[in-house]
């Protein structure tokens, strides 16, 4: 008892001390679940992700548009992988963690199972779900755990070039036909909420929340963030001309913030809970694509095997 | 001449956005998350060679169409890409071997075309000829890894291979636009791609234990806008908000 004690102090005063976790190094089988929950998580979440922006490919309205997305799309998916081996660094393999995933045992993040109905929405996920998303990923790229950390800095400069084409596509959409600005303006009304939901419950709501500022694997409340956010995405939306659908938001002298109205958290709980528009229709998805990969994989791992029996015969 | 170029032009062009667009249909759907980003990537490139294309074709034109107004705003009967690349991606094997059929002409037609009369052309294809190479590396080696994998991969592959084969004739065929191009030395003789092509079949066939299908009936059509009942649902898909907010920019 006193050893695990001492290591835990010693863990505890590495953290403080601003050094990096690695996979070799000892830690709490508490560090080591929340991590593989987490960033597990976000894994599903990029790949998850890729199903609302895939449903666009086929139908975007510019071959220059077209590119953009499929680029995006492609960058996702490799976040995926970066982030699965991030989680194969805890001892858990991607099969697993993927198998959680399709059973329904792990979570993804609660915005991808929003469908995306117009164009617009495109616009819109770039510029609000992907904004948000960068507030907590530049937050984790000083992350305690070294390969989740190290992982976030190439996903953050990615995601950046995904929040500007979406806010890029959100202003030539405003300044354009009037149809064109009320689709931006229809997309924006219906992802807000959604996007400020994604930094999760409330500070005092959050039940990870103080253990994971303790170790440093967050370093931000949801609060602070979402705060952050709003400040930001508000003066953004008023330089494309258009309106967040927010009739409590206000600048506040006080706090210098904007203060805002209140989160439907009965939508949220009920999304999470698997209840939103498209949670049936995501998982649905994911297992067909797995299932009917499989013959695929298995090809692979027994052309695989006789290539090697060759080699050992040779 | 210019009318013929055009017309080469644009048939390089169709067959990789049509490809393309059938590739991007993939994506989330992949058998595994590294080839879901292969096939993204790939759609990607073939799209980033088609809009070269396109914009070529269209200053060769001059008449001012774009590369949207030529992918967005023409029927089905004016695409001249040949029939097998709007196939339906059916199963991976289908997705792999129609692609394989593609490549293994697409690259000794894109080394061929750097040495042409026609710049542009040569440019073009200069900076296809590496995307080329890997995109027949990928096709080729899940080809083997299906002939030379399991029983059930084995079998899906032979039935892709003898579903597709009857599409691979018009890769091939000559008319007069193509006789005019090849004369003029913008396009390379179609037989010497044929020639690298069967090589290439043969050889990948060979190494997945899978048997080439007999030369028999060929579809034809392609180049000359007469197109599958898929066509028509494609470019549905691809073009309707283009065509639902006509003149706007995106």
């Amino acid at each position: 008892m006193t050893d695990v004690k001492n290591l835990e102090d010693l863990f505890q005063a590495k953290i403080d001390a601003e050094q990096k976790i690695e996979p070799k190094d000892w830690m709490p089988d508490a560090y080591r679940k929340n991590l593989v929950r987490q960033i597990s998580q976000h894994a599903h979440s990029e790949v998850v992700g890729m199903l609302p922006e895939g449903n666009w490919i086929t139908r975007a309205p510019s071959l220059k548009r077209k590119a953009i997305l499929l680029a995006k799309v492609q960058d996702e998916a490799g976040h995926g992988l970066y982030l699965y081996s991030a989680v194969e660094t805890m001892g858990t393999s991607r099969e697993q963690t993927i198998d959680d995933l399709l059973s329904g045992k792990a979570k993804y993040s609660s915005i991808f199972n929003y469908p995306t109905l117009t164009w617009a929405d495109i616009g819109a996920i770039g510029w609000l779900v992907d904004g948000a998303a960068i507030m907590n990923q530049v937050m984790l790229c000083r992350t305690s755990y070294g390969p989740y950390a190290r992982a976030m800095v190439r996903i953050c400069k990615e995601e950046s070039f995904h929040q500007r084409q979406g806010y890029e596509i959100m202003g030539v959409l405003a300044k354009g036909s009037p149809e064109q600005k009320e689709m931006a303006q229809d997309a924006l009304n219906r992802w807000w909420w959604p996007s400020l939901m994604m930094f999760g419950p409330t500070d005092a709501n959050s039940p990870h929340s103080a253990q994971s500022m303790k170790w440093k694997i967050k370093r931000q409340s949801n609060d602070e963030l979402r705060q952050i956010f709003i400040d930001r995405t508000v003066q953004q939306a008023e330089v494309i001309g258009l309106t967040i659908p927010d009739p409590d938001l206000k600048w506040n002298e006080a706090t210098q913030h904007f203060d805002w109205g209140t989160i439907d958290w009965t939508e949220f709980n009920n999304v999470v809970a698997g209840n939103g528009p498209c949670n049936k229709e995501r998982l649905a998805a994911r297992n067909k694509a797995h299932n009917d990969g499989a013959w695929v994989r298995q090809a692979a791992v027994a052309y695989a095997a006789k290539k090697a029996g060759k080699k050992q015969a040779a | 001449m210019s009318q013929s170029l055009f017309t080469y032009t644009l048939r390089l062009a169709d067959d990789l956005l049509i490809l393309s667009q059938r590739l991007g249909e993939w994506c989330g759907h992949g058998p595994v998350l590294e080839e879901d980003i292969a096939l993204t990537n790939r759609a990607l490139d073939h799209l980033g060679e088609a809009r070269n294309l396109l914009t070529y074709a269209g200053q060769v034109e001059g008449k001012g169409r774009s590369e949207d107004d030529l992918a967005y705003l023409r029927m089905e009967r004016q695409f001249t890409n040949v029939k097998l690349v709007e196939q339906p991606n059916g199963d991976y094997a289908h997705t792999i071997v129609r692609s394989f059929l593609f490549d293994a002409y697409h690259l000794p037609l894109m080394q061929a075309l750097t040495k042409s009369n026609d710049e542009q052309l040569a440019a073009i294809a200069g900076k296809s000829v590496k995307e080329a190479t890997y995109h027949l590396r990928h096709s080729s080696e899940w080809l083997i890894r299906f002939g030379d994998g399991t029983e059930e991969s084995h079998q899906r592959a032979q039935a892709a291979l003898d579903d597709l084969w009857t599409c691979t004739g018009e890769l091939f065929e000559t008319d007069a636009v193509l006789e005019e191009m090849t004369k003029a030395g913008i396009a390379p003789d179609i037989a010497t791609i044929k020639e690298a092509w069967s090589r290439t079949v043969d050889q990948v066939l060979s190494e997945a234990t899978l048997k080439r299908p007999a030369d028999a009936f060929m579809m034809t059509g392609g180049r000359k806008g007469l197109h599958s009942e898929y066509m028509g649902f494609i470019l549905a898909e691809m073009q309707h908000v283009t065509r639902a907010y006509p003149g706007v920019e995106w």
